[in-house]
């Protein structure tokens, strides 16, 4: 027997005219914990998927317990005990997590007897999970176990993670970490794909690195440090540190006065909110995903009704005006500009089947007197934002949609940028985004902080937010927890309050 | 009063094209397919059973075999819809149409093809009026349960009807059980709601949606059989089938993609259907009865408002209905 699990031997991916994957060779052995590394468009997520049978290589072998086998279907994998799961969570909302995790199984539909298999597999690894709840009802983490739970259910012995930490809570993704450990233990061989460099470091034996489809390299962990894989993984050295300065000149700008919001069913989703968001400072905003920064945000974008409470902009020359009851369009006129990245990316904001010129137009279609549009403004300003941020387009007359990620981030944030804003909005700017984005993307943060505006930044992943922000206000289920000092807080206070309502209990 | 005896085996027996044609179509959007071609599948059903059985009398002259008499109209219904559904299922699944225009358009389709054939048999049979009766036929589709006459009101109201109304009461009732109870309706379900997470369970996405679809419109397409052969007495004649088709989709709404609720639901709108027989209006006042035919179609958009409004996710429609699966997309 060999002691690989996986290897591939030169197995290539094209899509089109694009190669997704050029010709790599890997090994993951048994019982260890393997990290791949990489930028967005590295493929990474290619390369599982041909691993899981979602896609077929165009040339190349791949292994298995030293075997070479040809997977064709998500079937074929799971006959070979591999199973992945998705960054995306592939489970049915109106399906009990039973259910879902017997999903595409034969034989007779027995749910007595795979409910008492499930807790004994979450009883082996230290799983919390309800085998009768329904998925619709269930938080991020909660799905989350279902997946794994189910591919485990599968007996699969090599697990594909992808991008597993990327919506859970510091508290979350350790324990996620617990049951990897588990299961490594278990002598499970586990791949985890991941952006977040200390968890690279927290987690896993080795780490394999790719670049633009090409395999780069493979580092122990225990020999390496962060610096030296964001170097492999970018090609050329980048600086890891964002650059806080101390705020200039900060004067109130924004002033949110006992803020509620409520939703269509009269449920509290912002609830007496308070705080003051000053010019030259980025104020960050933490919370666990969904209680409530979405509806702030929005609330003083003049999108969401405000229940009860004001907010109050200042202008310039020291003039208080009330945001409450005006329409998006006068506030954005006002100069505060929103740019929030929805999960799937696209939706608020740009509009996916549009060039980049067209979707610069969204904003500026209204200048001007005459009845045409001026399109030469908005094509300067595209080749304008390609330039400076460097965002890999075949040209300007490409649709949105077309674009990856990060670039389509790049564009979204170039654009709100050059309409220099006195209050900028962001929330999770750099989601799914790699290293090298994200830092492109910070840095233009600071810039904007630096010039005077206010920022504020809702972000998702607490070491970022401790090291841009200034100030960070935590939510909890709609409620502020406290405000804290962003050079002096620490992760686990924050992660602790995030989970407090009203800050009770904080001692 | 109306008298209950008599109304109830109306309206189950002006239900039971409904059933099937709503049984057919909820088994076809479990899996995402929304096949709004149901009353040209249905049209087709009919008039194939009738081409069948209108041979089948000429070829023998008379003396029809029972077996024979049921089994031939029966097996050409069944091709007739088979065929339309593989067409959608061709058409949606594999050419990845819209669903919508496609549905569309094969009702289009099967009303013109139900007419046409329809209107050369008529030639054919060279009648007076333009129809053509298969009365010897009709009589065994048409045969009720023994005890019927014998046992007053309950022979009237449970025992009264032909074969195939039982048939589709029992098809209803496996339906739902397989949609509850066992690995396929779990497999259905997802594909339905998911076809990605389907895929990735290693369930055959085209697979369930060609078998469901063209289940679903085989058993629509006995609804058209029954109407003839039974409900109609075997007279076929050119657009009387009316908005039957329709109604059933409505049907599938109503009954909130339940097969077994869809039973009582198909029955209720039956009544609905032909009420307005029974209220008394009087002569002067037939527009009263125009608004009473309006009552299914009113009783449907009130269950679409209040299903929306209670918005438990069990009684929303499958998730993916409408869109058309392909795996290559992100």
């Amino acid at each position: 027997m060999s002691e690989n699990a996986v290897s591939f031997k030169n197995v290539t991916k094209t899509f089109g005219e694009l190669k997704a994957i050029n010709n790599v060779s890997l090994d993951v052995k048994k019982g260890e914990i393997l990290s791949l590394l990489g930028e967005n468009g590295s493929g990474k997520t290619t390369l599982m998927n041909m691993l899981s049978g979602i896609y077929f290589p165009d040339a190349g072998h791949i292994f298995i317990n030293g075997k070479e086998e040809v997977i064709r279907s998500p079937k074929d994998a799971f006959d070979l005990g591999i199973g992945m799961v998705h960054q995306h969570f592939k489970l049915i909302d109106v399906l009990t997590t039973t259910e879902n995790i017997v999903l595409g199984l034969k034989g007779k539909l027995n749910l007595k007897e795979a409910e008492k298999k499930i807790m004994s597999i979450a009883e082996k690894y230290g799983f919390d999970i309800d085998p009768n709840k329904k998925v619709y009802d269930m938080s991020v983490s909660e799905k989350q176990t279902v997946e794994i739970v189910k591919v485990l259910f599968r007996g699969a012995d090599i697990l594909i993670l992808d991008e597993p930490t990327a919506v859970l809570t510091p508290q979350e993704t350790e324990k996620l970490f617990k049951v990897m450990r588990n299961m490594k233990k278990d002598g499970k061989s586990i791949i985890i794909i991941t952006h977040k460099l200390n968890e690279v470091k927290e987690i896993s034996d080795r780490v394999a690195i790719l670049r633009k489809g090409e395999f780069i390299g493979m580092m122990i962990t225990a020999e390496s440090d962060e610096q030296q894989m964001t170097d492999m993984m970018v090609g050329h050295s980048v600086k890891l540190n964002i650059e806080r300065k101390e705020p200039q000149d900060s004067k109130p700008r924004i002033e949110v006065k006992n803020l509620s919001v409520k939703d269509s069913q009269g449920v509290y989703k912002i609830k007496d909110v308070s705080f003051t968001a000053e010019s030259g400072e980025v104020l960050g905003i933490a919370g666990i995903s969904g209680c409530g920064q979405k509806e702030l945000l929005e609330a003083i974008a003049g999108l969401e009704k405000i229940d009860s409470g004001d907010v109050l902009f200042t202008e310039d020359n020291g003039t208080k005006t009330s945001l409450k009851g005006k329409s998006p369009r006068a506030v954005s006129d006002l100069g505060i500009s929103l740019s929030f990245v929805p999960e799937d990316r696209l939706g608020m904001g740009l509009v996916g089947n549009m060039s980049l010129v067209g979707n610069m137009m969204l904003r500026s279609y209204r200048k001007g007197a005459s009845p045409f549009v001026d399109r030469k403004a908005p094509r300067k300003l595209a080749e304008k934002v390609v330039t400076d941020l460097d965002v890999m387009t075949p040209s300007v007359d490409t649709p949105v949609r077309r674009l990856s990620g990060g670039n389509v981030q790049k564009v979204l944030l170039g654009r709100e940028i050059a309409t220099k804003p006195k209050v900028l909005m962001t929330a999770y700017a750099v989601r799914g985004l790699d290293i090298n984005s994200s830092y492109t993307i910070y840095d233009l943060i600071n810039k904007e902080k630096e010039s005077g505006t206010a920022v504020i930044f809702v972000g998702e992943d607490l070491d970022v937010l401790l090291q841009i922000s200034d100030r960070i206000l935590v939510l909890c289920d709609g409620e502020v927890s406290g405000i804290v000092d962003g050079r002096k807080a620490d992760k686990n206070t924050v992660g602790l309050m995030m989970t407090k309502k009203g800050g009770e209990n904080n001692e | 009063m109306i008298d209950l005896v008599a109304f109830i085996p109306r309206a189950i027996q002006q239900g039971i094209p409904l059933l099937f044609g709503s049984t057919g179509e909820t088994i076809t959007e479990k899996s995402g397919n929304l096949n709004l071609g149901i009353p040209g599948v249905m049209y087709v059903g009919g008039i194939c059973g009738v081409i069948g059985s209108f041979n089948y009398e000429q070829a023998c002259g008379g003396n029809l075999n029972g077996f024979l008499a049921i089994f031939i109209p029966i097996i050409c219904s069944l091709v007739g819809s088979l065929l339309m559904g593989l067409l959608y299922c061709f058409l949606t699944v594999s050419l990845r149409a819209n669903q919508n225009v496609t549905g569309l358009a094969m009702t289009t389709f099967g009303v013109g093809i139900g007419n046409f054939f329809g209107g050369s048999l008529i030639k054919l049979a060279g009648a007076d009026v333009p129809s053509i009766a298969l009365t010897k036929t009709s009589k065994f589709f048409k045969t009720a349960l023994p005890g019927a006459a014998s046992t007053g009101w309950f022979g009237k109201i449970f025992l009264s009807y032909g074969f195939l109304a039982y048939t589709a009461v029992i098809i209803a009732l496996v339906t739902s059980y397989i949609f509850k109870h066992t690995r396929m309706g779990l497999h259905l379900r997802s594909v339905g709601e998911s076809p990605a997470t389907a895929d990735a369970a290693g369930i055959n996405v085209t697979k369930y949606k060609y078998f469901s679809t063209c289940l679903g419109c085989m058993i629509a397409g006995l609804g058209g059989l029954y109407y003839v052969m039974d409900y109609a007495s075997g007279v076929w004649s050119n657009d009387t089938f009316g908005d039957r088709g329709w109604l059933a989709i409505a049907l599938v709404i109503f009954s909130i993609w339940k097969p077994d609720w869809g039973i009582l639901a198909s029955f209720l709108f039956g009544g609905l259907y032909i009420l307005y027989l029974y209220i008394p209006t009087g002569m002067d006042h037939m527009e009263v009865k125009e608004l009473y035919k309006m009552l299914p179609y009113i009783v449907t958009m009130v269950v679409l408002v209040i299903t929306s409004m209670r918005n438990k996710r069990e009684n929303q429609p499958p998730e993916s209905l409408g869109t058309n699966y392909f795996r290559e997309e992100r």
